[in-house]
């Protein structure tokens, strides 16, 4: 039984009734009174139910209940032939990721439980991926990737990302940084399979249609022993998101558009399922993107159903054969929204949280002290290429500290080594030199969420600060009273151009 | 299920077939665990009692054919707003230590929500102290949402926490919780956080069908709803303990 939410914000107003997810409906279906008040936002959602969609009965004669793509791909893990939302079921993991902050603990649960001698269920199905506390001088922080390699060896994983030279990480060849960035490059992530990790940003990898949500220790120790994990099935939520993208919006714009109007526990215990000619349109790490906060909104898990873009990506990257899955025509949803994109504009969430939406525009007189631009959600290859394209067509320099993180080892290479386009040849590393950037940093996950006192970046006094990463709640950066607007790269971008919070668009058309 | 277990984990067939030194119902034993049956917390009210008083956990685990037992918690209240994310709880800087170390669990602990703003003016462990001296956290909604970092629901329990009472939890946070056996998670029916004071002397008592919030500072009573699917896996001990029970994974490991 799908219901469908309609919000009365303006864009929606404006758009046909076939965007309005009309088309869905049967005659039969009740209307609710779609309220579209253009004098002020309101932020109502009115609910209308749709009538359950007719299931056509199956080449055996027996009526077939459609899944959808998550319920799929944790049916087929459970080894069950049908799963509905709210059943418990017992799911086989095909890939285990950890790093150096939840590792120990990890590993400590799973020493203590399955004993001192126990081997790990599958030493090539788990990932170790040192990323958050790697340059500092903190002592407990690089005993923690000590710890894991003492592990790793006696466990004999394959994928064990270390470093060892602190201080310089292009002498480490194995070390790559970020783990939801290195997990997508180092081709971990298939379409069809459950990929856990001790992070909450693990669903960044549902961009690749697959089942990915973050976990504690003390189920991570669990799922080391056994290569199982209890989860109960969750519905899921539809975002249809259609029409051309505009050239000044992002992934990052989108997915705050969407929590924006949801809220932080919109989406609790639900899957977030994209779909839509937009997204079609966009890059895997523009998906990667919008994957990536799902859990902002409290989602379990997002989803996109892989297409060539895809397997295009994945296939490069694996070899490891994976078998894409994709909603049923008659699953039911829990909720459906429609958003016509070519009518969105950039967005912020302002402090303290990131349902907190804004327009970029009408935020330009808060006066910012600094920008960061890295993270899983925004210090990838493509998030840095924007934020140059920004620069060079402005060709002004910054007026506050720009700090830049590439993501993994790779995105800082591709940094120094890429050509922007319509730059003349030039790579972001020249572009943001010119502008007057910081020089890119060391990979890691950095001072997005605050560290050790010495991490690169990280806000240690009450400042103001635009940011592409993903969480602004009181502190996350560092001090308590830092005002955290988190932004795409290209309002990132922006705003370091004018000192204060700015829309792309004053750059960019 | 031991015997698809030993397909999916060849070196699991070693543990099954070796000797152990429990029944094959093993009790949960957290290396976490506060106190046992002969200790008393010192300055604390008392926090937790049980009719069966030779379990030293709220989570232990027992055999099916023994009747549900009545858990209170009693103490003082701390009362917080909506949308405590984990960074609150336990800001970032505290991760290098690993829950599962002994002392810096401990550590953990004295660290317990110092991420609260400073409007927040009685702090929930006092500086310089490690303990707390609230047993429970009354939250609004979306406790515990942000980062997966088990050290949230760790460092309450650490810190002398017994249970948090909120309109609504984030999912992994609440997981946690029940996967750790750290601090017990009731959700209310009513925003609570509105009706209590931090300092209020309050009960919790968990019953079969009706648990219940006591104010006895302010006289209100409140419902708490039942624990749906955690249930089991909290009332088993735990995530292994449960497993153990369900025969999904072999007994503890001598």
């Amino acid at each position: 039984m799908a219901s469908s939410v309609i919000s009365s914000s303006p864009f929606v107003c404006k758009s046909s009734k076939k965007d309005l997810g009309f088309s869905s409906f049967t005659k039969s279906s009740q209307i609710s009174i779609h309220r579209c008040q253009k004098k002020s936002i309101s932020r109502k959602i009115v609910s209308v139910m749709a009538p359950q969609k007719d299931r056509s009965p199956g080449t055996t004669g027996s009526v077939k209940t459609g899944m959808t793509m998550t319920e799929k791909i944790l049916a087929r893990a459970a080894e069950k032939s049908l799963v509905v939302p709210g059943d418990n079921i017992w799911v086989n993991v095909d890939v285990l990721m950890t790093h150096d902050v939840c590792g120990p603990g990890a590993f400590g649960i799973f020493k203590r439980e399955f004993g001192e001698k126990a081997k790990v269920w599958d030493p090539e199905k788990i990932v170790v991926i040192p990323d958050h506390y790697i340059f500092t001088a903190d002592k407990r922080a690089n005993r923690n990737v000590d710890i894991m390699r003492e592990h790793c060896k006696e466990q004999n994983i394959k994928y064990f990302y270390d470093i060892t030279d602190l201080g310089n990480f292009k002498a480490n060849p194995d070390y790559k940084g970020v783990c939801h960035v290195a997990l997508a490059q180092e081709g971990h992530c298939r379409p069809g399979e459950v990929l856990l990790g001790t992070d909450s940003h693990t669903c960044t990898a549902g961009a690749f249609g697959q089942f990915a949500t973050g976990i504690g220790n003390t189920d991570a120790g669990f799922v080391l022993g056994t290569g199982k994990i209890l989860l109960k099935v969750p519905p899921t939520m539809r975002f249809i998101l259609d029409g051309e993208m505009p050239s000044y919006l992002q992934a990052k714009d989108l997915i705050l558009q969407i929590i924006g109007e949801i809220s932080v526990a919109g989406a609790t215990y639900k899957t977030m399922e994209f779909s839509g000619t937009c997204i079609e349109s966009l890059s895997m790490e523009e998906r990667m993107t919008l994957c990536n906060m799902v859990v902002e909104a409290g989602g379990k898990n997002g989803v996109i159903p892989p297409d060539a873009t895809t397997l295009n990506y994945v296939e490069n990257r694996t070899s490891v054969p994976f078998e894409p899955v994709y909603s049923d025509g008659n699953a039911s949803f829990v909720a459906e929204y429609r958003f016509d994109v070519s009518k969105l504009e950039p967005v912020v969430a302002k402090p303290h949280s990131p349902d907190n939406r804004a327009l970029a525009r009408e935020c330009k007189d808060v006066k910012i002290d600094r920008v960061y631009i890295g993270s899983c959600t925004g210090g990838k290859t493509e998030d840095f290429m924007a934020a140059a394209k920004l620069f060079h067509a402005a060709g002004k320099k910054v007026k506050v500290p720009t700090f830049l993180v590439p993501a993994t080892q790779k995105v800082w290479m591709d940094v120094y080594a890429l050509p922007v386009p319509g730059s003349g040849g030039k790579t972001c590393a020249q572009i943001f030199e010119e502008a007057g950037c910081d020089t890119p940093a060391s990979p890691s996950c950095g001072a997005c969420l605050g560290g050790p006192a010495d991490t690169y970046a990280r806000l240690n006094e009450p400042q103001v600060c635009v940011s592409t990463t993903n969480r602004n709640f009181p502190g996350r950066m560092g001090h308590k009273e830092g005002q955290i607007y988190l932004a795409s790269p290209y309002t990132a971008a922006a705003s370091a151009l004018t000192g204060r919070v700015t829309d792309p668009r004053e750059f960019l058309q | 299920m031991a015997a698809s277990l030993q397909s999916v984990n060849p070196t699991l067939s070693r543990n099954l077939s070796s000797p152990n030194n429990s029944s094959s119902f093993a009790p949960f034993r957290s290396p976490f665990l506060r106190f046992n049956s002969t200790t008393v917390a010192s300055d604390f009210k008392p926090l937790v009692s049980f009719r069966n008083a030779s379990s030293s956990s709220p989570f232990v685990t027992r055999s099916a054919a023994e009747p549900q037992e009545r858990k209170t918690f009693h103490g003082l209240c701390y009362v917080v707003g909506d949308n405590i994310d984990t960074d609150q709880i336990i800001p970032a800087e505290f991760l290098t230590l690993v829950p599962s170390n002994p002392d810096e669990y401990e550590k953990l602990g004295s660290h317990a929500l110092v991420g609260l703003p400073a409007a927040y003016k009685e702090r929930f462990v006092q500086p310089g102290e490690m303990k707390t001296k609230y047993s429970i956290i009354i939250g609004g909604e979306n406790f515990g949402c942000g980062s997966s970092r088990e050290h949230a629901p760790v460092c309450l329990g650490a810190a002398g926490a017994k249970a948090v009472v909120a309109q609504s939890y984030a999912r992994i946070f609440f997981r946690n919780s029940v996967a750790t056996g750290e601090i017990y998670p009731l959700d209310s029916e009513v925003r609570v956080c509105d009706e209590c004071k931090t300092g209020d002397v309050a009960t919790i008592e968990l019953r079969e069908g009706d648990s219940i919030l006591i104010n006895h500072t302010t006289g209100k009573e409140y419902k708490l709803k039942a624990i749906g699917d955690a249930g089991p896996v909290i009332d088993a001990g735990g995530i292994f303990a449960y497993a153990r029970k369900a025969g999904m994974i072999p007994s503890a490991a001598p």
